[in-house]
């Protein structure tokens, strides 16, 4: 009798959470645990594809409205930033350009000649970024490696980019955006939130064959160095391609070829 | 950081800030760039507000021309999607429309528990014979609060957060909104069902 009452109470606070299952709103645990009483629950099974049934009904006819193409151009036209009155004159500011450009690089040759010590305070910036650069690269390859090596790689496990991504809603201060992966060779397994100079940030697990592809997205503005708009990086073998966008420093490691990382980052990218 | 230094250095070369000028316009996260993506969804949405196509594009040019004009106050990494959907409900809800709208009560208070759910019903089943056209009507016959919140949500595909912040209302409130709009939803689409039903 208890039991029955136990099970009753269980099963009408799950049918209370089904919304936000559907909507990809519960923590991982909670999705796991909704995953088992599913299995075990026809009812509750039932009762989530008609939910998602009027979702899809929802999602499809809500988007019916389509705008005159002439609108988007006189808005484009607006809000682009035009072309000022000397624009017909940059083929003159490109000489000039030249010519400061010719003048400043024989007098950086003069004070290199003049002032002998100047070279090693520049090589110490650069061997201070290098070390920087690393010294981050080596945490993210760490992050990389004890993610595959545990039991539990990622907090919040799905595919479904729509389950991912509000999942760090409230845990991460900014947001991104994940693309559908449907059709390509990268499947997305999950996230958590990972660490960077003490930065939190989001780290998205991909599976590309049998490889792993942690993704590593951070603020810009919280990392000490600025990593190239797009590069590449060998780090005990593994390969790093780093890129910016809205504010936002990605970086995609695995042991993949480059080429695959190269797809992987354009997808996220575009 | 650089933009404000070279802005502000009354010292620098003219043609030093130029070129800084130049690479702010060209900037990947230029508002261009970030907004246009945006505007078939903007326009989608302003429509169903508006449920008329001249207000609509009025809505969607209002909403360009404002937020281009507070970019600046825009914090990159921050929610940009919300930020323009925010703009474009405000100003609807400034709009002629938006003003009536915003006057009609809801049938039951926010902060009200979320409903419990439906057991399913043989009028529930036949969302399968549900035209694409009834749930339309069905979803522009929900008042402006519930209509919002389910777009956003079920369309636009937003978290809970995104749309707290898009309408400037607690995580709460779109819960219950959200259960309350979806319930509404199948009421009148049953409604619809039953009275095109031979």
């Amino acid at each position: 009798m208890t039991e029955d009452m136990t099970e009753a109470t269980t099963h009408e606070t799950w049918v209370g959470k089904l919304d936000a299952y559907l909507d990809g709103e519960l923590d991982s645990s909670q999705m796991q645990e909704l995953d088992r009483h599913l299995r075990e629950c026809p009812g509750c099974t039932a009762e989530v594809l008609r939910r998602l049934q009027w979702k899809r009904a929802v999602h499809s006819a809500g988007q019916c409205y389509v705008a005159d193409p002439a609108l988007r151009e006189r808005i484009q036209r607006c809000i682009s930033p035009g072309k000022p009155a000397w624009w017909h004159l940059r083929p003159g500011f490109a000489a000039i350009a030249a010519v400061l450009l010719l003048f400043a690089g024989a007098r950086i040759v003069q004070l290199e000649v003049g002032q002998p010590n100047a070279r090693p305070i520049r090589d110490n910036l650069v061997r201070d970024n290098l070390v920087q650069q690393s010294r981050i690269v080596g945490e993210l390859a760490d992050l990389h490696v004890t993610t595959l090596a545990s039991a539990n790689p990622v907090d919040v496990v799905s595919s479904d980019r729509h389950n991912v991504k509000p999942w760090f809603a409230g845990k991460i201060p900014f947001s991104f955006d994940l693309p559908e992966l449907q059709g390509s060779q990268f499947e997305l397994v999950g996230g958590k939130v990972s660490y960077v100079e003490q930065s939190p940030g989001a780290q998205l697990l991909f599976r590309v064959r049998k490889h792993e592809i942690s993704v590593f997205i951070f603020q810009s503005r919280a990392l000490p160095l600025d990593f190239a708009s797009t590069e590449e990086i060998n780090a005990r073998s593994f390969h790093l391609e780093s890129w910016r966008r809205n504010g936002l420093q990605y970086f995609a490691i695995s042991d993949v070829a480059p080429e695959d990382l190269r797809a992987l980052s354009y997808l996220l990218n575009k | 950081m650089k933009k404000l230094f070279f802005h502000g250095n009354k010292t620098a070369p003219r043609w030093f800030t130029l070129v800084c000028v130049l690479e702010e316009r060209s900037s990947p996260t230029s508002f261009e760039q970030l907004a246009l993506p945006l505007f078939g969804r903007l326009y989608n949405f302003a429509h169903w507000l508006a449920q008329n196509r001249e207000e609509a594009e009025d809505l969607v040019q209002e909403t360009y021309a404002k937020a281009l004009k507070g970019f600046s106050s825009f914090e990159p990494g921050t929610d940009f999607k919300a930020w323009m959907f925010r703009i474009l409900r405000n100003t609807f809800l400034n709009s002629r429309t938006g003003l009536k709208a915003a006057t009609v009560p809801l049938d039951l208070p926010d902060d009200d528990p979320a409903l419990p759910a439906e057991h399913q019903t043989p009028e529930t089943i036949l969302i399968d014979r549900a035209s694409h056209q009834i749930v339309q009507e069905a979803i522009a016959e929900l008042v402006v609060p519930y209509r919002e919140v389910l777009l956003l949500c079920e369309v636009e595909e937003m978290s809970y957060q995104e749309i707290a912040t898009a309408l400037a209302i607690p995580v709460g409130t779109v819960m219950s909104r959200l259960s309350r709009a979806r319930r509404v939803l199948r009421e009148t689409v049953q409604k619809k069902l039953h009275r095109s039903s031979p």
